[in-house]
């Protein structure tokens, strides 16, 4: 008559499965529906995390095909760990392997953003640096400098117009037009930004942040895309408070 | 065994509320008869960011209770080290008036289900629970209170009362106890007995905290009363009067409103507190 915690989960997480036997109603009645509370809070309570960490993929897809979509993939993937603001970073590659949607090759690069806009929001703070503390430089030496980046500076790739189709769904931007986009997410005080990056951006980026000096990720940058401004690249940087500090490598 | 005093001191006997970020401007501005403030524990175990920001200012002007939602105290298997080490962060950095956890499970097999699920009543989950305690009083290093839950159903193979359980495990770990008006009204009319009676039973001498909150109401499959704890919604009247009956044999608590689906705006908020601080003026010490 023990109704062991795996019966139990495992008859939550399928509803095809019969009650677990050994739960009854005041009269010793089995449980029957009342079990079900335990089975709709479950599924609720993930459906709703996931449409809150996800809102762009439930506006692309509509809110009853998200929530359909999320049925299967918290019941694949239920949270692995008591820190809601970290469910689903699996769900970019279940959209990408989900025959149903495979139309849209989007969807997982747009999830990869909806987690990396969380990961943003929840990274540890960081002062940064003023805009004019790159002017204390002396011209000579701009090519030697290295910078280290806020925790909450997250950069990706896409063969997708990415910040495009966010802005779209998220911000009332304009149409997305059929081009490839990378992304810098930045996080100026508390609310993360995504910004679409100029070229070679997402190359000089990297670069900057795998601790290569200003002058070598300028060089990879313009290798990877001649029209690569380094200016405009840094303007931007500190605009979201990317930078936290700056050195002179000797 | 934590040798603390009892019942556990700390929050003011005064209204207190589930702290939701859409009324920091709100609670900063005018908290009104709010005295305290409790989160949720697992809100607050990222790096940075906005949510400890606001934690960081928000402890400056009210004690915190930190209630955790997560632990998995009524679990089989070991309580996740990982999860006790989060615990302990938030605890020692914060330093909460009070912490709380559930009378409940929610992980298993690495599974995390988002919900507070029951556990039968036995000698045999009696010492799991107290040994989870005890680990946890020793990591965190002091006294927590455990909730008691709504219940939908009853195990058949329970041979302890809710009460009765609730009573041995504060004896045995030394912990307080956080009774939840609601969920014993909840659970009453889900199991058909007398809530009243409940309470008679209940280790009131051990209550450092209160929670009041919203259910729904459905129905089973015999068409009899299925109540189900939401937190999204208004305290009914019958636990305002339970809250009543209850505070006439305990003497003053701290009492939280919980309103954590469907947040209303502040003032409707504000005034289920006012409503508890009506309840507690007409109790003496």
């Amino acid at each position: 008559m023990t109704v062991t915690q795996t019966t139990f989960r495992s008859a939550i997480l399928d509803s095809q499965q019969d009650r677990p036997i050994g739960l009854s109603d005041a009269k010793g009645q089995p449980a029957g529906r009342r079990f079900d509370v335990y089975r709709n809070n479950v599924a609720i309570s993930l459906t709703e995390a996931l449409a809150t960490g996800f809102p762009t993929i439930a506006k692309l897809i509509g809110h009853e095909n998200f929530n359909a979509v999320a049925a299967i993939f918290l019941r694949q993937s239920p949270p692995a760990s008591p820190l809601m603001m970290h469910y689903g970073a699996g769900f970019p590659e279940f959209l990408r392997d989900f025959e149903p949607l495979a139309h849209l090759g989007y969807l997982g690069d747009v999830a990869d953003l909806e987690l990396a806009l969380r990961q943003s929001y929840h990274a540890a703070d960081a002062t940064p640096i003023t805009p004019d503390a790159l002017e204390t430089v002396p011209p000579e030496q701009l090519g030697e400098v290295t910078f280290s980046f806020a925790p909450a500076v997250l950069v990706q790739q896409s063969p997708w117009p990415l910040h495009a189709i966010w802005s779209f769904n998220m911000q009332d931007g304009p149409k997305p037009e059929a081009v490839a986009q990378d992304v810098v997410i930045m996080r100026p005080e508390f609310d993360p930004e995504p910004h679409a990056l100029p070229p070679g951006g997402y190359t000089c980026l990297k670069s900057l942040m795998s601790g290569d000096t200003l002058g070598i990720a300028a060089a990879k940058a313009t290798e990877a895309d001649n029209a690569f401004d380094l200016g405009a690249a840094l303007t931007l940087l500190l605009s979201g408070n990317a930078l936290t500090s700056i050195t002179i490598s000797t | 065994m934590y040798d603390a005093p009892q019942p556990p001191k700390g929050l003011p006997n005064l209204p207190g509320v589930g702290y939701k970020p859409q009324h920091y401007n709100d609670l900063l501005a005018n908290s009104g008869t709010v005295g305290w403030l409790e989160v949720h524990a697992e809100n607050y175990m990222g790096d940075g960011g906005r949510p400890i920001a606001q934690l960081r200012e928000l402890t400056k002007r009210f004690p915190i209770s930190v209630h955790g939602v997560g632990l998995s105290i009524g679990g089989e298997g070991h309580l996740d080290s990982e999860h006790l080490a989060r615990l302990k962060h938030l605890v020692d950095w914060l330093n909460p008036t009070v912490f709380s956890e559930h009378l409940a499970w929610s992980t298993h097999d690495g599974a995390f289900l988002n919900d507070l699920l029951p556990l039968p009543y036995t000698d045999d989950t009696l010492t799991r629970v107290c040994d989870h305690i005890d680990q946890l009083q020793t990591t965190i290093g002091r006294q927590m209170m455990l909730e008691n839950p709504s219940s939908y159903l009853a195990f058949d193979e329970s041979t302890l009362s809710e009460p009765d359980f609730l009573r041995e495990v504060a004896k045995r770990t030394g912990c307080g106890l956080l009774l939840d008006v609601n969920n014993v009204f909840v659970s009453a009319t889900n199991l058909n007995y007398d809530p009243k009676q409940y309470i008679a039973d209940y280790p009131l001498e051990h209550v450092g905290e209160i929670h009041l909150g919203g259910h729904d109401e459905d129905e089973d499959d015999h068409g009899k009363p299925l109540l189900i704890d939401s937190h999204g919604a208004p305290v009914v009247d019958p636990v305002w009067a339970l809250l009543d009956h209850t505070l006439s044999l305990s003497g003053p608590r701290p009492i939280l409103i919980e309103w954590d689906t469907d947040v209303p705006e502040w003032p409707i908020l504000h005034a289920e507190a006012e409503r508890a601080d009506i309840a507690l003026s007409k109790v003496t010490a």
